[in-house]
């Protein structure tokens, strides 16, 4: 338990002996019944059904048809688009996730000296993170404009003539990373706080034994902002994953499908298309990707993830 | 402050700090950039949009740009429609998040930890895999085009939120439960008479990010909802780039009006905001 939940989550452990208390037994679960109602009904039976239903072909219309595996024999072998979008949102992923914690651990690091203005940059720099959605999707859709947009005008500038960005295959998806980028303050408070709560005296005792600062770095702050490190790796995952809204908005996939991001086609697959069937087994491959890479990255932590014991924690 | 630390070297010399001022100024312009393209679009006539390399201080300022875009489609029909959405998902979340959070964190009973993990492994689920059923049964129920399915599920508390208001009572003493208890009060009356009002910093964060959800959310508005006059400003926002997408000018302008309460809560609750976002990715 100790690797996959950041000690201090779960309460101390209820001793044998102990002898629960029958009202306080029955108020607890109402207190949570309406909890447990919700995950039975919004998520508990419909990953049952897409499961049973992708399994199936059903356009809503018509009764639901059993096909055995064909959905899924169609996804991995015959609709080359499914393997295309999972493709290209692994590796927006891939590099979206990791550019975000470096660019936010090193501003958080920039912040935590003794500078003056913290609270000010903090505001700039968090400020993106609080915006999302279309608006935001809007917004960048105009800073990419190729012939009139912020980005290629800032090129321009320094003499470069910038590329077509969204209208370009190649630079789709790197355009979708730095609008990612934008937002990288939502992950810096995160580090920043953690940084405050190390104890100075590491530093000190370290700087005493003549450790240089890409030593203290490297054996004090990165093992200690670990545990943080990786939690935001996970949910790096599962929300990168889920890219829909800018995709929607900016490219709807284009140009020639090279933005096609995995939720996009299973939205059109869903509720375009109406192949519902389909769209669910869809859901569960991704389901089944994110689980698999939040799996490996379990696995991993334990040569890279440090708990700090049970001296902390509440 | 004592004692902050630059990765554990306190910055005595004077080039070292400018560097450090240096970087996080140049990636404050980098941040507020966007910001200011928008507003210097969003001012600009359409015919001064369209010109390479662009002007970034408008002449003339077209004010004008705000209302012609708030009017062009009824935003303010829109404005309500997510006010109502945005208010009953939040007082479903807040309320029932709360009273969930607490059974998790102050009482005792068989199979606590165990439900508990259940809260935890649903946070990390991605919705689209509930998303289908999830379509289907609202439809079966003939909730489709109502504004049902995007509140409803809000009033089963949202594990996130459960987990965040739990982690934050289990920092309160117990002592002044007990102490409470021994003067009869309930268990319940222990709840919303003394952890809930010591629980404001968290249930105002909790308040300020199923806001900022709610009022930024597209997806489920977009799949749920059919007829035009019951859409929340986001789909607006999408309706008015179908129609008007090369006017840049209004749709920079409307985007930014979008954007406005969001950015106004922020720098009211900025302290609640970034606390809460530390306790739940730090904790």
């Amino acid at each position: 338990m100790n690797i996959s939940v950041p000690s201090g989550i779960l309460s101390r452990r209820i001793g044998r002996g102990f002898k629960y208390n029958s009202a306080e037994t029955r108020l607890a679960w109402v207190m949570v019944s309406p909890w447990l109602v919700g995950f039975l009904i919004f998520t508990a039976f419909p990953m049952i059904a897409s499961l049973v239903l992708s399994f199936t072909e059903w356009d809503i219309l018509t009764p639901p048809e059993f096909v055995g595996l064909e959905n899924y024999h169609k996804m991995f072998f015959v609709d080359k688009y499914a393997m295309h979008s999972l493709k290209i949102t692994v590796v927006f992923s891939a590099v979206s996730i990791p550019l975000n914690i470096v660019f936010g651990l090193g501003i958080a690091m920039l912040l935590n000296t003794n500078i003056r203005g913290l609270s000010t940059f903090r505001t700039i720099y968090y400020l993106p993170a609080i915006l999302s959605g279309v608006a935001v999707a809007l917004m960048w859709r105009w800073i990419f404009s190729t012939d009139f947009g912020l980005i290629n005008a800032a090129l321009n500038v320094v003499g470069i003539q910038g590329p077509a960005w969204l209208a370009d295959r190649t630079w789709v998806i790197p355009s979708f990373v730095v609008m990612r980028l934008w937002s990288v303050g939502g992950g810096m408070v995160i580090y920043l706080a953690g940084l405050q709560s190390i104890p100075t005296d590491l530093y000190e005792a370290a700087e005493i034994d003549g450790a240089n600062w890409w030593k203290r770095i490297r054996h004090i702050t990165l093992p200690m902002l670990s545990p943080t490190i990786f939690f935001q790796l996970i949910i790096g995952v599962i929300f990168s994953m889920q890219i829909f809204t800018e995709a929607f908005i900016m490219t709807n996939g284009g140009p020639a499908n090279a933005s096609l991001f995995f939720i996009l086609y299973l939205y059109r697959k869903a509720f375009q298309d109406f192949q519902m069937g389909y769209a669910s087994a869809l859901a569960w491959l991704l389901f089944v990707v994110i689980l698999a890479f939040t799996l490996i990255l379990f696995r991993t932590a334990k040569y890279w993830v440090y708990y700090e014991g049970e001296t902390e924690g509440t | 402050m004592t004692g902050r630390f630059f990765i554990g070297l306190n910055l005595r010399n004077t080039i070292g700090k400018l560097v450090v001022y240096a970087l996080l100024g140049a990636g404050s312009i980098v941040i507020l950039m966007p910001f200011a393209w928008m507003i210097s679009t969003s001012l600009k006539d359409l015919s001064h949009i369209f010109r390479f390399p662009p002007e970034f201080i408008p002449d003339p300022v077209i004010w004008d740009n705000y209302p012609n875009a708030l009017t062009k489609l009824p935003f303010d029909l829109y404005l309500a429609n997510t006010l109502i959405i945005v208010a009953a998902t939040l007082i479903g979340e807040l309320g029932v998040s709360a009273v969930v959070a607490f059974a998790f964190a102050r009482l005792r009973w068989r199979g606590r930890d165990a439900l508990f993990i259940v809260v935890l492994a649903t946070m990390m689920l991605p919705r689209q895999v509930t998303l289908i059923p999830d379509f289907l049964i609202f439809r079966f129920f003939g909730m489709y085009d109502t504004y049902w399915p995007l509140v409803v599920p809000s009033w089963f508390g949202n594990p996130f939120y459960i987990f965040l208001i739990r982690q934050y009572f289990m920092t309160i003493s117990r002592e002044l439960d007990e102490a409470a208890l021994l003067d009869g009060c309930s268990k319940f009356g222990v709840f919303w008479r003394i952890t809930l009002p010591l629980s404001v910093p968290v249930l105002a964060a909790v308040a300020i990010f199923s806001f900022q959800y709610h009022w930024n959310d597209f997806f489920r508005p977009l799949i749920f909802l059919s007829d035009t006059d019951k859409a929340t400003l986001a789909l607006g926002l999408r309706f008015f780039q179908g129609t008007y997408g090369t006017e840049w000018n209004s749709l920079m302008a409307a985007s930014l009006v979008v954007m406005l309460p969001l950015i106004i809560v922020f720098f009211f609750a900025q302290r609640i905001f970034i606390q809460g976002v530390v306790f739940t990715g730090y904790k």
